[in-house]
């Protein structure tokens, strides 16, 4: 068995553990992390993609609030190209008490979260689309973020500054040195191989997952209650702002436009296993039913697609005993020698996407006291921005049209429902060889449009057999695979047009292509 | 509420349909076709922000939107983001100039004899086309001496028509004003030969050209100018227009492109008739005169698209076979290619003609004594492109009664 050594090890390749890796590797320090599947993949790639403002927190938890609202203005410098500046509203519709507003007002004042009251009026003139019996309406700097963006773009920093990613790489052991976490073992999920990784201290930042990562460590039970939430995309913006209800955090009552689509959420339920999130027709119709209360017809536009994703709530008593939304959003940092005993492993939990380079900065403080006590290395990460991102240079849902406007003639169109091109394919296949179309779908958005890979599928199988000379049966796994992956968001909304689409799309596969009597690979574990 | 044209985008399945029906996408690489451009490039648009240029050579021709089978307002979406686009990089002053026939025309007519020497003469053309961008052999015509107005307002009430009948407003179009105000008479003449009465209020532009050419605000205001026009002094009496693109302009497409929400421009849609339509309403009532005179002809009947968004079928080849001796061929061919004024600029010349090949061959080769169509600069760009003089199908019908101007 092979095995490499570090100082720092990272387990964990959402949000959390890509900013910790950075942060580590920006500080000098040998980093290696390790992901189970691929980056994002976890509640990461979950999530309903708002970067908070805070205003969502002003009133119930003004921690959370405080570390949103100062995390929003860093990560606009560092990570602008992974931001969307979609400004943010609160407004109070006919189900929510006018009165909250002012509540809202002095948790704004008080936890720094810049807010300003705007008339009703001009409220409905930036969203048409706006339920207009709306009665107050408060403009924030809510923003969306692209989660897959900014994840690679954590990955690649730290990669820069020497850091090894290593995705596909499942922790199966975590290894003792009598008191101490030593590192642990890793498998290769794709080929079986295994790989150890000895460092001196050993991050887990498994977000829903760091319970079952502590017991792995044979500390004490590490109180982690994953908390679902389903949200579903729209098939186009029908608002171009966040529009969030003024009131409670509550369900289904923030639409978010982002990219190309507007995504109503979300629920907040308890379950047990973060791994099995099932989403049901009274959820879907729950998210619909709130999402007419914001925007009016909201009902009558197209679901896309339904996912779900788990939050990380640590300190929750059990699954099943009370509600998991009154738990604090803020992360937690455990100090395993201090709280077990255990020495050289910290876990970081909790927390939002929008806090998660502050969650890194604080866990990376606590790691460096441990790895190199006495020496300052001082945190580079709230300055240094991301590699393509320069302050202030937002991303714009319009920027991929105007790219493939200046290449209509000499690149072809692969998905054309998101104006994925052969070129960026190709070029995506080159940085990064893979033979899983769904990791292609999440570097360059092939297959997330109206059509669900309907017509993208097959063309994009073809270049990857080609390109990655992928032998038949593995060409056909990639196919079958990324197909039933698109089918699981799809089942739950079958509908009105997504319906009529997945028609035209079984016909194509079933009918003409016949694709369940494909000679294909067996399945990946 | 959410714009109902933009919410369409929803419905597209990508079938493709309306590819595969795109006169321009068929003839040009430099335009993505109607599937990029309607649904699939609309995901990416935001108010205020324009990301593409292509649009602009969508002809605006509505075939895509015909076509769709599941309802997608491609045409009309098109149409918004080549507004937006002009808002971005601002229009020219070809385009400006040649959006407003409602202006030029009072301009040009007076002075008729000589703005149509310097239109007809070769080395003119080409300076206008260096310096201004429309195509030397694009076909402009010529301005009459007299306006359709100045006669209108001077005509008596035609004999048999009684005033307590039905009557009609009359919607003419600059075209009919400024180019062809014969047409204008025929078109009165043959509803008075119905007993038809007709009133010819003063009235502008219906900014249709304005809009195809991306000025979403002047047309708008141009629009409601003449609703207003039209409604002066009158009733409710239905709208008869003989020129099928500004009909439309009536009927839907200012409600649906501009988005004009109006209660009276909608009513005036409502009762907006395209004039085939209207007579051969007349006809299923029985009321329409059919004493037609033999008129031995062999006619290529081309519908221009724009008469197909009216959705009315094709009265004027139903009229036209009423006609004894008549011998009437409906075009196999689509597009024509001009579609306003889009096939007169340099830049675009080419693809129209391209565009129109198939419908311009096929008159070549059947070589009808002559071809009908309602639409003005269709008629203007077959008869440039195919050598074979090209009327209203009303102008048949007149010459069919016997009448004379
Ligand atoms: C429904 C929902 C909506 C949300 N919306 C927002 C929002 O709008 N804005 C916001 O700021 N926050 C939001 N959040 C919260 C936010 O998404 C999370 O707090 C954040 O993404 C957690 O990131 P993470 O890296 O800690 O966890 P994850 O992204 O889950 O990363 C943990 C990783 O660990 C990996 N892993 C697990 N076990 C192993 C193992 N044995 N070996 C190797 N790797 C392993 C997993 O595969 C996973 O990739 C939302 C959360 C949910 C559930
Ligand atoms: S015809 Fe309609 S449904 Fe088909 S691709 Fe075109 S817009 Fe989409
Ligand atoms: S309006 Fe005509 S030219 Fe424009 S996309 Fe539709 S079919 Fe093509």
């Amino acid at each position: 068995m092979q095995t490499i050594e570090t100082e720092v090890l990272v387990i964990g390749g959402g949000a959390t553990g890509v900013g910790v890796a950075r942060d580590a590797a920006l500080r000098g320090f040998a980093t290696v992390l390790v992901e189970r599947k691929d980056l994002a993949e976890g509640t990461t790639g979950r999530y309903h993609g708002l970067l908070h403002s805070g205003g969502r927190y002003a009133v119930k938890d003004p921690q959370a609030a405080r570390e949103c609202a100062a995390e929003n203005g860093v990560l606009r410098r560092i990570a602008a190209d992974c931001i969307e500046d979609t400004g943010g509203l609160f407004v109070t519709t006919p189900w929510d008490d006018v009165e909250f507003g002012d509540r809202f007002l002095a948790g704004c004042a008080a936890t720094g979260v810049g807010v300003e009251e705007i008339e009703v009026g001009a409220a409905l003139v930036r969203e048409p689309a706006l339920n207009p019996d709306i009665r107050r309406a408060f403009l924030v700097a809510d923003a969306s973020m692209d989660a897959w963006k900014l994840a690679w773009a954590c990955a690649r920093s730290a990669v820069e500054h020497g850091a090894r990613v290593l995705t596909y790489h499942r922790v199966t052991e975590v290894l003792r040195n009598g008191d101490a976490v030593a590192g642990v073992v890793t498998v290769d999920v794709r080929t079986g191989v295994t790989l150890t990784v000895r460092a001196q201290v050993t991050v887990n930042a498994t977000g829903a997952w760091a319970g079952q990562l502590a017991a792995l460590a044979g500390c004490r039970p590490v109180d982690v209650v994953p908390g679902k939430g389903i949200m579903i995309a729209m098939n186009h913006r029908i608002v171009n702002t966040v529009l969030n209800r003024c009131t409670m955090p509550s369900d289904g009552d923030i639409i978010v436009p982002i990219r190309t689509v507007s995504v109503v959420g979300t629920t907040d339920s308890p379950v047990t296993d973060p791994d099995q999130l099932e989403v049901t027709q009274a959820e879907v119709d729950h998210m619909l039913d709130e999402g007419e209360k914001l925007v009016p017809g909201f009902r009558k536009a197209r679901a896309l697609r339904v996912w779900a994703g788990a939050r990380p709530l640590f300190g929750a008593k059990e699954p099943g005993d009370e509600k998991t939304r009154d738990i604090t959003r803020a992360h937690t940092l455990l100090d395993h020698r201090q709280r077990d005993g255990l020495d050289g492993f910290v876990t970081i939990t909790g927390g939002k996407a929008t806090t998660f380079r502050l969650m890194a900065e604080e866990t990376m403080d606590l790691v460096a006291r441990m790895a190199s006590p006495g020496t300052d290395r001082p945190c580079r990460t709230a300055t240094l921005p991301l590699p393509d991102s320069e302050p202030g240079a937002y991303y714009a849902v319009g920027s991929r049209l105007a790219q493939r406007e200046r290449h209509l003639l000499d690149d072809q169109l692969v998905c054309e429902c998101e104006l994925v091109s052969r070129r960026d394919l190709t070029e995506a296949l080159d940085r990064r060889p893979t033979a899983n179309i769904d990791d292609i779908r999440r570097a360059l958005r092939l297959g997330m449009g109206p059509c669900q890979g309907g017509f993208c599928t097959y063309r994009a199988t073809g270049i990857l057999h080609h390109q990655e000379r992928l032998d038949q049966a593995t060409a056909n796994r990639a196919l079958l695979d990324f197909l039933q992956e698109r089918w699981k968001g799809l089942a739950p909304i079958l509908y009105g047009d997504q319906l009529r689409q997945a028609r035209l799309d079984d016909w194509l596969y079933q009918g003409l292509l016949d694709v369940e009597h494909l000679p294909a690979a067996a399945g990946a574990p | 509420m959410e714009d109902p044209v933009r919410a369409s985008l929803d419905h597209c399945v990508k079938c493709t349909i309306c590819e595969t029906a795109c006169p321009v996408a068929q003839v040009t690489p430099l335009f993505p076709g109607p599937k990029y451009e309607g649904p699939q490039a609309e995901r990416f648009r935001q108010p205020g922000a324009s990301a593409d240029h292509s649009v602009d050579y969508c002809s605006g021709c509505g075939i895509c939107s015909q076509v769709c089978p599941h309802g997608v307002k491609i045409a009309e979406i098109n149409s918004r983001a080549r507004a937006a686009y002009k808002a971005e990089v601002g229009a020219p002053l070809r385009d400006r100039v040649l959006a407003r026939p409602g202006v030029t025309g009072p301009m040009g007519s007076p002075v008729a004899p000589v703005v149509n020497r310097v239109m007809a003469n070769g080395p003119a053309r080409w300076v206008l086309e260096r310096a201004v961008g429309l195509h030397h052999s694009a076909p402009v015509p010529p301005y009459a001496p007299r306006s359709f107005q100045r006669w209108a307002r001077s005509h008596r009430r035609g004999a048999g028509v009684h005033p307590d009948g039905r009557s009609v407003v009359y919607f003419h179009g600059c075209s009919t004003n400024w180019f062809e105000p014969d047409l204008g008479r025929m078109v009165v003449a043959v509803l008075e030969r119905n007993g038809v009465q007709v009133r010819v209020p003063d009235q502008g532009c219906c900014g249709l050209p304005l809009q195809s050419n991306g000025l979403f605000e002047p047309a708008r205001r141009t629009l409601r100018h003449l609703a207003h026009d039209l409604a002066a002094g009158g009733g409710d009496e239905p709208v008869v227009a003989s020129s099928s693109s500004c009909g439309l302009m009536l009927k839907r497409e200012g409600r649906e492109i501009l988005g004009l929400a109006d209660e009276d421009l909608r009513a005036m849609g409502e009762r907006t008739y395209d004039i085939c339509e209207f007579l051969l309403d007349l006809h299923d009532q029985g009321a329409l005169d059919t004493d037609f005179r033999r008129l031995p002809l062999r006619v290529l009947y081309h519908a221009p698209c724009q008469q197909r968004g009216h959705a009315m079928g094709t009265p004027a080849l139903d009229l036209l076979r009423l006609v004894p001796g008549m011998e009437v061929v409906e075009s196999a061919g689509g597009c024509c290619g001009i579609a306003g004024t889009y096939g007169l600029k340099k830049e675009k010349y080419g693809i129209a003609m391209a565009v129109g090949e198939p419908l311009f061959e096929q008159v070549r080769t059947g070589n009808p004594d002559v071809v009908a169509c309602d639409g003005e600069t269709c008629r203007w760009q077959i008869t440039a492109a195919s050598d074979h003089s090209s009327v209203h199908p009303v102008a048949l019908l007149f010459w069919a009664y016997g009448l004379e101007l």
